[in-house]
């Protein structure tokens, strides 16, 4: 392989520096470098929203991110939302709503749901609905999803 | 996605400089969201990318004197929560809100969608309704080139990318009793290729009773983003009237050449679209215009 280039950046709060090749992307790096597979890879072209995750508390799609630009940034990913054992609200509605099915969507809806929630406490419907406008699913769909989304926001 | 550098700079002489060097190998990489997709499918080959999104200020979207400067690295997400643009440009916040999704519109550049060249950019298509200019650097300075001049064939734009960058857009400010808006269609609301998208700005005259001036500009019904200067030469000095909008709106229908196409939908539809489109554009600017 050609040369690398040092990365620092915080990922779920812990700093982290790696050599990462100059064509990587933030997706590749999460899980192949950090061994964070939550990051799902989908599409790998800004369709599908399965490999997002938040980059300073705004929603990117991983999978065509080019992992420099992360380089000081605070990165969120899926394995950053639950603490001590304990599951993040969005989590713990999505699993009481069933708004899970195959999971494969569920850790960027999450994220997309996490950003929102971070700028708008209160959102309606619409603003949900055009918040994972970027995350597709093909199983359960969305009605559940943005129910869990309702409530988590009453209990954040 | 494939090449064997990325370069951080952090002026636009850094930038240019480095693509001098690299002679013809590199290429400006702003959001990325559609040139990583090329590199991954090896539609492009380079050696380096040189991201200029870390140019301080180049992302600030500001006034000077009557005109809005929209910063090269200024994202869609950006813009389109600008209040400057939302109160004096409405029809580039309207047309940054329909890009794409959340996630690329955090990420995506104007000047990106500019240089992307396609027919049906929504960026490309308000900017040509502001009739807006970009400003290019390259070694040999900067000049400021009207966006319309732009664009050559779908996907192919005048800016090398190689060797020079958009730093900034310009356009005039609304001035009171002046309105824009922006339409578009799709097959679904949220990352959908729009099958016709309409910008519209207009200028009244002081007591609000004719049209003074009027942009409309469509995508994708030409190799290029399309403005209808027939319609807007039948909407000049006429009365506000539902007669002269029904008459505009068929003017721009006949003057565009919509194609039928598998990805977007037939002609006949898309030609219904623009004067759908273009109607309902032109009655919400002319109405906001009115106060």
């Amino acid at each position: 392989m050609g040369k690398t280039h040092t990365l620092r950046m915080t990922v779920n709060g812990e700093e982290v520096e790696l050599q990462v090749e100059p064509s990587a992307t933030l997706a590749s790096v999460l899980r192949e470098q950090l061994g964070l597979t939550g990051t799902k890879i989908g599409c790998e072209e800004g369709e599908c929203g399965a490999c997002t995750v938040l980059v300073d508390n705004q929603a990117v799609n991983s999978c065509i991110y080019p992992a420099m630009k992360a380089a000081g940034h605070r990165i969120l990913t899926v394995e950053g939302l639950a603490h001590n054992e304990q599951l993040h609200p969005l989590q713990r509605a999505f699993l009481e709503h069933g708004a899970v099915q195959c999971g494969y969507c569920t850790p960027g809806l999450l994220l997309s749901a996490v950003a929102l929630l971070g700028r708008n406490p209160n959102p309606s419907e619409a603003e949900i609905r055009r918040a994972i406008s970027g995350n597709l699913c093909r199983c359960t769909g969305y009605a559940k999803v943005i129910r869990a989304i309702q409530e988590a926001a009453q209990t954040v | 996605m494939v090449c064997e550098d990325y370069v951080t700079a952090s002026t636009v002489e850094e930038a240019l400089a480095t693509l001098a060097s690299l002679r013809g190998q590199g290429r400006i990489i702003a959001g990325g969201t559609d040139l990583v997709i090329q590199l991954q499918r090896r539609e492009r080959q380079l050696s380096c990318l040189v991201d200029v999104t870390r140019i301080p200020r180049l992302n600030e979207i500001t006034m000077d004197n009557s005109y809005v400067i929209v910063g090269a690295t200024a994202t869609h997400a950006q813009i389109e929560r600008s209040p400057l643009i939302r109160e004096r440009a409405q029809v580039l916040a309207e047309a940054c809100s329909m890009v794409g999704s959340p996630q690329i519109r955090n990420v995506g550049t104007l000047a990106g969608n500019v240089v992307n060249a396609q027919p049906a950019a929504d960026g490309s298509i308000a900017l040509l309704a502001l009739d807006a200019e970009a400003q290019i650097a390259n070694l040999t300075g900067h000049q400021w080139v009207p966006v319309a001049s732009l664009f050559v064939s779908p996907g192919v734009s005048r800016i090398d990318a190689t060797t020079e960058m958009i730093t900034a857009f310009r356009f005039r400010a609304q001035a009171p009793r002046e309105s824009s808006a922006y339409e578009r269609l799709a097959r679904r609301k949220a990352v959908a290729l729009p099958m016709i998208n309409v910008a519209v700005r207009v200028l009244l005259d002081a007591d609000g009773s004719h049209i003074r001036e009027a942009h409309i500009a469509i995508g994708p019904v030409a190799p290029v983003p399309f403005r209808a200067q027939e319609a807007e030469a039948a909407l000049k000095d006429q009365p506000v009237s539902d007669e002269v909008i029904i008459d505009a709106v068929e003017m721009a229908a006949r003057e565009s050449k919509p194609r039928t196409s598998l990805l977007r939908a037939g002609k006949e539809y898309r030609r219904e679209l623009i004067r759908v489109l273009t109607r309902r554009a032109l009655h919400r600017a002319l109405e906001h215009a009115r106060g």
